[in-house]
Order: C-alpha cells, then structure tokens, then sequence
C-alpha cells in the first residue's frame, strides 16, 4: 500500500510550487478580453447598439431626428413597453417566461377604471386594487411555477388567456373614454402627465417628459440595484443559474420565484396605470402584443432566455433599440414592415451573441 | 472517543426496496471517515440522512450527543454539516464571493442594511478572499469572477473553502475527485488533507479506492443497505475492501 | 374515479345542451349562423344584438361564433363548416381574411345555404350571395368633405395625417381613406391602394391597429415628422382617441381637425366633447338584423336579397354625425348620432 502512495506523493511534490488553485490565466487574444467583458457586463452589447443607432439615425435625418423632441418622443414611446419588460427580464432571469404580462397590465388598468366608474369607489383605492389584482395574479403565476412545478410557459400561457378573457367579461369591452376619467378621476392619467424642458414660448418642442417616462426609469434603477445589492437579487440569478444547486446552497427557491412573479405582476399592474395616462382612456383591447414585445427587449437586451444571466439595464437599452429603430425607420419614411424585419435581425443576432458569451464557461 | 456524528438503526425504504436496514455509523472528531460500497448498497442514501435531504423511516441521528432531526439540507447546514455535493451545487454565472455566501448573504450595518437590504460586498469579498487564502487557494486575481470561468479542481476547492468557511463542525464531500483529472485531484485531495488538519471532520464518499485508501482515517464498508465493516486503510490493501464490498470475501468482525 | 364522474358530468352535460338545441331548431325549422371577426369588439356585440333579435322575432335559431382575435382566419372555416354541418339555412359572415375565405363561403353555397357578407366584403365581393355594409368609401367621403368645408380657403394650405389601419391595407381601410382624400379633393391615383398620392398636403400615412395605443403612436410618428399637422383623418374612433391625447401632450388639440368613421358611442360622445370634429356612423344592428330577415325570406321560398340600385351589395347607410354642420353636407346632430349609437 505504502509504494502507492509514494507515487502519489512524487506528484505532490511536483505540485507543491503551484498553488492548489490558480485564477490568474493568461487573456491572450483581444477578442477573448472582449468576451469576458461581455460576460462581465452583458449590458454592452445592447449599450453600444443603442448609440450606434441613434447616431446613426441622427445621421441620416439630421435635426428632424436629433432633437429633444424626437428623443423624448422615443421614451413615450417605450414607456409601457419598458415597465413591462422590466418585469419580463426578472421572470426571465429565473429561467422563466411570462406571456400574462400585457393581460395583467390591461386587466389592472380595467379594475382601476371600473372600480372608479362603475362601482364609485374612491379612485386613490381603485387604483391600489388594481396594483391588488396584477400583484395577486403574478403570485398566482408564481405558486403554480414554484410549487405545482408546472413550465413557466405553460402556466403563463393560460393565465394569459384566462387574464385576457376575464378583461373582456369583465369589462364587456367597454371603453372609458379619456374626456370622463379627466374630469372625475385625474388620478388615473397621473403618469401620464407631461412635463417639458426647453420649449418654446408656444409650449412646442423641446424635451418631453412624462411622469410614466419618469416611472420607467425608476423601475428600472430599483431592479438594477435590488438585483445587485441586495440578497434577494442574488437568490433570483442563482434561481435561473441552476434551481437545484441554489436550493442546495440554501436559497428557499420557492419563495424567491414567487416574490419574482408577485413583483412581476405588480410592475404590470403599474404599467397598465401608466397605459391609462399613455392612451388617456381605459380600452380593453389595448396591450395585446406587450407579451411579445416585452420579451423581444429583453431578449435584445442581452438576458438570456436559459436564465440567470443578464441585466435590467440590458433590457431598458433592448426597449429602447426598438423604440429608435421604429421612430427612425419611420421618420425615414421606410414601410412598417422594415422595423420588424430589422427587429427580427436584432433578437437572432442577440441569441448568438448571448451563446457565444456562454462558451466562456467552456 | 465519544464520535461527533452518530447514526444508529437508520431504515428508509422506497416502495419494496429497502435503501437503508437498520444501519449505524460513527464519525470521530478530527478524522476522515471514507464511506465505500458497490452501486446501489444504499450509500447516498445514508448521506443523505446525514445532510438532510432525505428523512428517515426509523432511526436517528446524534451531533455531539444531542438527537436531531433535519427536513431539509437547511436544517443539517443550520447545525453546523455542510455537504459538498457533487453537482457543487454553485451557480456558474455567479462570482465566486457570491457563491459563497449564497443564502447567508451579510448585510451592510445601519440604515443601508436593514432598510435598503444593501449587501456589505466589501465584507463578503474579504471574508471569501480570506477563506480562500487559509485554505492555500491563494493566487486568486479576481473574487468577483464568475465561478463558470474556473477549473473543475478550483470549483472543487471554492465548494469546500465554502463548506469550511462557515464554522461548521461536519463536511460531507460527495465523490469529489470524481470529475478532476489526475493534477487536479491531487489539489483536492491536499485540500481535504488540510481541512482535517484545521479540527473539521470529514465524511468522505468516493469510488476512487487510491484517494479513499490515501486520505481517509477509517473506511467504512456499506453493503446491502447497513455498515458492514469499518476498517483500518493501514490493515488492508485495496483489494481486500474491495472483496468486502461485493461481498466476495468475509468481513472482519466490526 | 373522480375524473371519470366528472368526465361522464360533462358529456351528459354536452349532450343535454346538444339535444336541447336540436329541440328548439327542429320546433322552428329555420336556423342560421353569425360569424364575427371577435366577440370582443363592441361593433361586432352590437351586431349579434341586432341578429338575435330579428331572429328571435323571426322564430330562427341562430348560433354566434367568432375569432378569438381580428384577423382569426381558421376558427372561421371551422364555424362555418360546422353550420353546414348543423344544416343551418344561411349564414352572416363578417369575414376576416377576405379572400381566403372564399373557399369555404363556395362550400357552404354549394350545400345550399345562402352566405351574407356583413359589414365586410368578401374578396371578390360576388362570393357571397349578399353584402350587406356601409359604403365605407361614402363614409370617408362625407368626413373629406366635412373637413374641406370646414376649413374652406385654408383647406389647399392644409397639413393632412393619414392614420390608417394596417400595412397589409384591408378594403375597408382602404376605402375609408381614399374616400376621405376624394371628399377632401385630393387625387387619390390608384383608389385600390393608400399611400401612393403625391399631393403635398398629406404629410404621411401610418398605421394604427385601429386602438388608442396605435392611434397615440401613429400621431406622434407623424407629428415628428410635421408639427404643423391641422387635419388628422382616422380609421375609427379608438385611433382617433389616442391621436388626441398625442396632439394634447403638446398643447395641439384645440387647433386640429380630426375626423373619423364608425359611430360607436364612445365615439359620438367624443365629438360631442370637441375632441372629433365629424365622424360617419354606420349601423351594425341594421345589418344584422336585415341579414336575418333575408335568410328568413330564403328559407320560407328561396328569394335572395337584392343590391341597392347602383352599388354591388345592400348598403345599410351612414351618417355623418357632427355639432358644427358645414354647407353643403349632409349631416346628423350629435344627439341623433347618440340614439343611433352602438357599443
């Protein structure tokens, strides 16, 4: 017995100038600094196509394009689609997918609405119940994920539809028309108050803003730091990292998935309040396409649909490309068709970008 | 010696198949004790009685004398047996630091900890740069570099410097060499070696009968779902353990 | 055990649903089928009103299907094949996809039934036996002319927006639109498609999906392109909402002229509120309840319906609804428009 070990000490020996383990690796070609500065920060990508754009279109509409004006238009534009796919990049970042949110965001608006109008509740708590109802379903999301184990997809999927023809059950599609909630209940349209920058004495052009532009950058910020700086934000990466070995390595994954789809929710539940200031009155019909185009932010935004990696920032540049792309291709006067066609190109390439950046696991 | 860990008449059966009959073990303070035995004699499941993750039938555990009773791996962890598994159970697009204070996070003290729940990075990164450093996995650039971007053998050494790291008076590895080619190996085998030497008992599970019969104190020997034998590595070869476990030859007397 | 009972609970259920409806068709004879784009859109819940009543009076049986979603072109064939199926005497159809469906609309002819397109005209529109819809060319024509004629000598310094419904460019969009260019006075080129005029009072057209969303963004796409728009022509009342609120979030709304189409009653309170100018009202209930009385009239001794004189299918009419008539065009009160409203 002993002569085998010996061999095995003739290899320690050789060893012992080596530490047991070594981190320091020679980063030999740029690229691969590239890579690992994407790994570290996958908000890059996105970053840098979102300057690029702008100038580009800056470049080629002039001033018509590069004005405050234009600028902030793009943001107003976003608004609803950034709140939600803040919400989309935290369900994604656990390896999870939801399809409910545009349905969540335009049923909370339609309990907000209804609640003030039809049953005369004061609109300070229809709004509260509202924010209730999107909260209560995003949890619902979340329990059957986390403790039914049901695929994220699947559930989302027919919560989507159960959501969305509940809103018209509910609502029997009627509108509340912009001209009666600014007179009876101004608290609906609140983030939909303007505010501008640099106009001129008439009150046209320069920067403006929104308080929902004001709200979607402020989601934006709290999840980036609540992600980074906080355990909780850590539990959420290591949830879509690799459920079992967070489990093992004591994170309660149950209750950080159902925390994720609850504050899900209630963010959608926020931006169908931000929709009503957006579009000024409570339409049920609104938002049907909010599931996909949140999830085509994020997607561009660089979060990876396997979960567990990516940032919030990511997604808010992702809305943002979009929002440029489609103001700038219509400024240029190019058919609709072209923005999705380039959208198309944009979330393709950001998966290839997203597995290349995985191969430096390999 | 009175043993720290102490398991006696364990029975966990699943459906017809009893994994576990009646079986005891003992883990000494400050010793290695390898746990040995063919494919399906029932040893995960009697490590994972010991770690918590699955509850047993009959029988009970001892940690220094004291009965305990764990749910879940929290329960056994909240008690001081950290378990190394296999998988690592580490989250590859997570930083080191932050694996390794996965689910004990610190806060940052005053307003910025209890209300904004901000987390003290600097503190984790020093506590994990520090235990890393004890452990002899010095030359580390980055803390913060994602633990995917490690070798096997340096995931191995993070996951037990983590094990190590948290005032824990039992660490059960489960077949770590298992994946690591034989340099790295090595490394983790002085690394278990040195971890001993800091006063933590260790169970360790490997078919590796070389790394078994190099490190371990006691082997102990499960066969047919209970402790057959435990056995001195100094009193017998390889071969002999080998014989115990498929049942190819008698077994001393315990 | 338990999903067996539940299993037996709903077929028994299904079934005794089934046999009732075979009760009330055979006790009445005559049914028919009414197949909507959604059941969601308050135009196509006004026209299923209409059609349940006239059947209802008319002792038919009718059953509802629609698409879940605009555009839902297979649950059509599907509910249209199930009403040959059920031996239904006709059917009214408001076809998504126009052309497509001409297939099935030929199948159902050929098993004997007689097909009404309702407020949208199969393509071609002699596929159906009948269509019966407003002139949705006239609609755009009496807001084109509202519009000229409210602006008067200021109309050739006019700075049109173009809000239109999709870029795939559906009739009834088109014909909207190239009816509210020919009532403004602009040449239109070709009428069969949008977007191809060269007169340099038409700042853009952009696309709107016919909701406030759109609406809100279409304008905002356009008014970056030109401040100054003072005319602002909209598919329906909806898009007409949202460009409001875009013209409004920079202090505009009181200096532009917006017009629209449909005659629902959120949007005729909207013109009564200043926030539309005119808007043509159509009349989905008629067309409904007209269509049920042709297929009445087909089962009891197989006359089919005729086309009003001098147009190829049955117009139900439209109005235009506004509180500032203008010389020279035809106009109802917002208060009448109100009566007439639906949704």
């Amino acid at each position: 017995m002993s002569d085998k070990t010996d061999d095995y000490e003739a290899v320690v020996q050789a060893s012992r100038g080596e530490a047991v383990a070594d981190f320091s690796k020679a980063r030999a070609s740029a690229l691969d600094r590239v890579q690992h500065a994407l790994h570290v920060n996958p908000a890059l990508v996105p970053l840098v196509v979102l300057l690029g754009s702008i100038i580009t279109f800056g470049l080629l509409l002039g001033t018509k394009f590069f004005s405050p004006f234009a600028l902030t238009l793009i943001l107003q534009q976003v608004q609803i689609v950034g709140i939600v796919a803040a919400a989309q990049s935290l369900v994604i970042l656990t390896a999870g997918i939801d399809l409910s949110v545009g349905a969540i965001a335009v049923i909370s608006s339609v309990i907000m609405g209804q609640f003030t109008f039809r049953y005369g509740v004061p609109v300070e708590i229809s709004v509260a119940i509202g924010l209730l109802a999107g909260t209560a379903i995003g949890c619902v999301n979340g329990w059957l994920v986390a403790v039914m184990k049901l695929p994220p997809f699947i559930v989302t999927l027919g919560m989507w539809q159960i959501v969305l023809a509940a809103n018209f059950l509910y609502s029997a599609n009627e509108t509340i028309r912009s001209q009666e909630i600014e007179t009876e209940a101004p608290l609906l349209q609140f983030l939909g108050t303007t505010f501008k920058i640099g106009a001129d004495a008439d009150g046209r052009g320069g920067a403006t803003f929104t308080y929902g532009v004001i709200f979607m950058v402020l989601v934006v910020v709290f999840l980036a730091y609540a992600l980074r700086h906080t355990a909780w934000g850590r539990h959420v990466y290591a949830t879509g990292d690799d459920p079992e070995a967070a489990q093992l390595s004591g994170v309660n994954v149950k209750r950080t998935l159902i925390s994720v789809y609850g504050v899900a929710g209630l963010i959608c539940a926020f931006a169908g309040w931000a929709l009503i200031g957006r579009i000024g009155s409570v339409s049920p019909t609104s938002g049907q396409l909010l599931n996909i185009e949140s999830i085509t932010a994020v997607v561009i935004g660089g979060i990876s649909l396997f979960g567990g990696r990516g940032s919030i920032m990511g997604t808010f540049f992702g809305a943002l490309i979009v929002g440029v792309f489609t103001l700038g291709l219509r400024l240029l006067g190019a058919d609709a068709q072209w923005t999705y066609l380039l959208i198309g190109v944009l979330i393709i390439a950001a998966v290839a970008v997203d597995q290349w950046i995985r191969k430096v696991a390999a | 010696m009175e043993p720290i860990l102490k398991a006696r008449g364990l029975v966990k059966r699943y459906g017809k198949v009893t994994a576990l009959d009646n079986c005891d073990f003992d883990l000494n303070p400050g010793e290695i004790v390898a746990v040995i035995g063919d494919n399906g004699a029932g040893k995960s499941s009697l490590i994972k009685v010991l770690s918590g993750a699955v509850i047993p039938d009959a029988g009970h555990v001892l940690l220094e004398g004291r009965k305990v009773r764990f749910s879940s791996p929290n329960d056994a962890r909240a008690e001081g047996i950290e378990t190394v598994y296999q998988t690592l159970a580490m989250s590859p697009a997570l930083s080191i630091a932050d694996n390794m204070f996965m689910g004990r996070e610190l806060r940052k003290p005053g307003v910025m900890g209890s209300v904004f729940r901000q987390l003290d990075r600097a503190r984790m990164e020093k506590i994990a740069r520090d235990k890393l450093s004890e452990l002899g996995l010095m030359t580390i650039q980055n803390i913060n570099q994602a633990v995917e971007t490690l070798s096997g053998g340096q995931r191995q050494g993070v996951a037990v410097a983590r094990a190590a790291a948290f005032g824990s008076k039992v660490i059960i590895l489960d077949e770590p060499t298992a994946a690591l080619g034989v340099k790295e190996s090595r490394r983790v085998l002085e690394l278990i070696l040195d971890v001993r030497s800091r006063g933590i008992p260790i169970i360790l599970i490997s078919h590796n009968m070389p790394h078994v019969f190099e490190v371990a104190d006691r082997i102990h020997v499960h066969r047919l779902g209970k402790r057959l034998c435990v056995i001195d590595p100094k009193d017998y070869t390889m071969s002999d353990a080998v014989a115990f476990m498929t049942g190819a030859k008698e077994a001393p007397a315990a | 055990m338990k999903n067996l009972l539940i299993g037996t609970l709903l077929a028994s259920g299904t079934m005794t649903i089934a046999m009732s409806g075979a009760a009330l068709a055979d006790a009445h004879g005559t049914s028919a089928c009414l197949i909507t784009k959604t059941d969601t859109n308050p135009f196509f819940v006004k026209m299923r009103e209409g059609a349940e009543a006239a059947a209802a009076e008319a002792g038919i049986t009718l059953r509802s299907y629609a698409g879940k979603i605009d555009g839902d072109h297979e649950t059509q064939v599907a509910a249209i094949e199930t009403c040959i199926a059920d031996g239904a005497s006709g059917i009214l159809l408001t076809a998504s996809d126009t052309s497509s469906i001409v297939g099935a609309v030929t199948q159902a002819r050929d098993a004997g039934l007689l097909v009404i397109a309702l407020d949208t005209p199969l393509d071609p529109i002699d596929a159906a036996d009948a269509t019966f819809a407003t002139d949705n060319f006239l609609a755009g024509e009496l807001i084109g002319q509202w519009a000229a004629a409210t602006l008067g000598d200021e109309a050739a310094n006019a700075r049109i927006a173009m809000l239109d419904l999709a870029v795939s460019q559906p009739t009834v969009g088109v014909l909207r639109d190239q009816g509210f260019l020919t009532g403004f006075g602009i040449d239109v080129k070709d009428p069969s498609k949008w977007g191809d005029e060269d007169d340099p009072r038409i700042v853009g057209n952009d696309v709107t999906a016919g909701n406030e969303e759109g609406g809100r963004k279409a304008m905002e796409n356009l008014l970056a392109v030109d401040p100054t728009i003072n005319v602002v022509y909209t598919i329906n009342e909806p898009a007409a909402a949202g460009a409001y609120e875009a013209l409004k979030s920079i202090g505009r709304e009181g200096e532009v002229l917006i017009v629209s189409v449909d005659g629902g009653c959120p949007g005729v309170q909207n013109v009564a509120d200043g926030v539309i100018g005119a808007t043509s009202q159509q009349y989905p209930l008629l067309m409904a309840a007209k269509g049920i009385e042709a297929i009445a009239a087909y089962a009891a001794d197989g006359t089919k319906p005729e086309n009003t004189p001098g147009k190829d299918f049955f117009d139900t009419g439209v109005a235009l609804v506004t509180d500032q008539p203008a010389e020279g065009v035809e106009s109802i009160s917002v208060e009448e428009g109100k009566a007439l409203c639906w949704g």
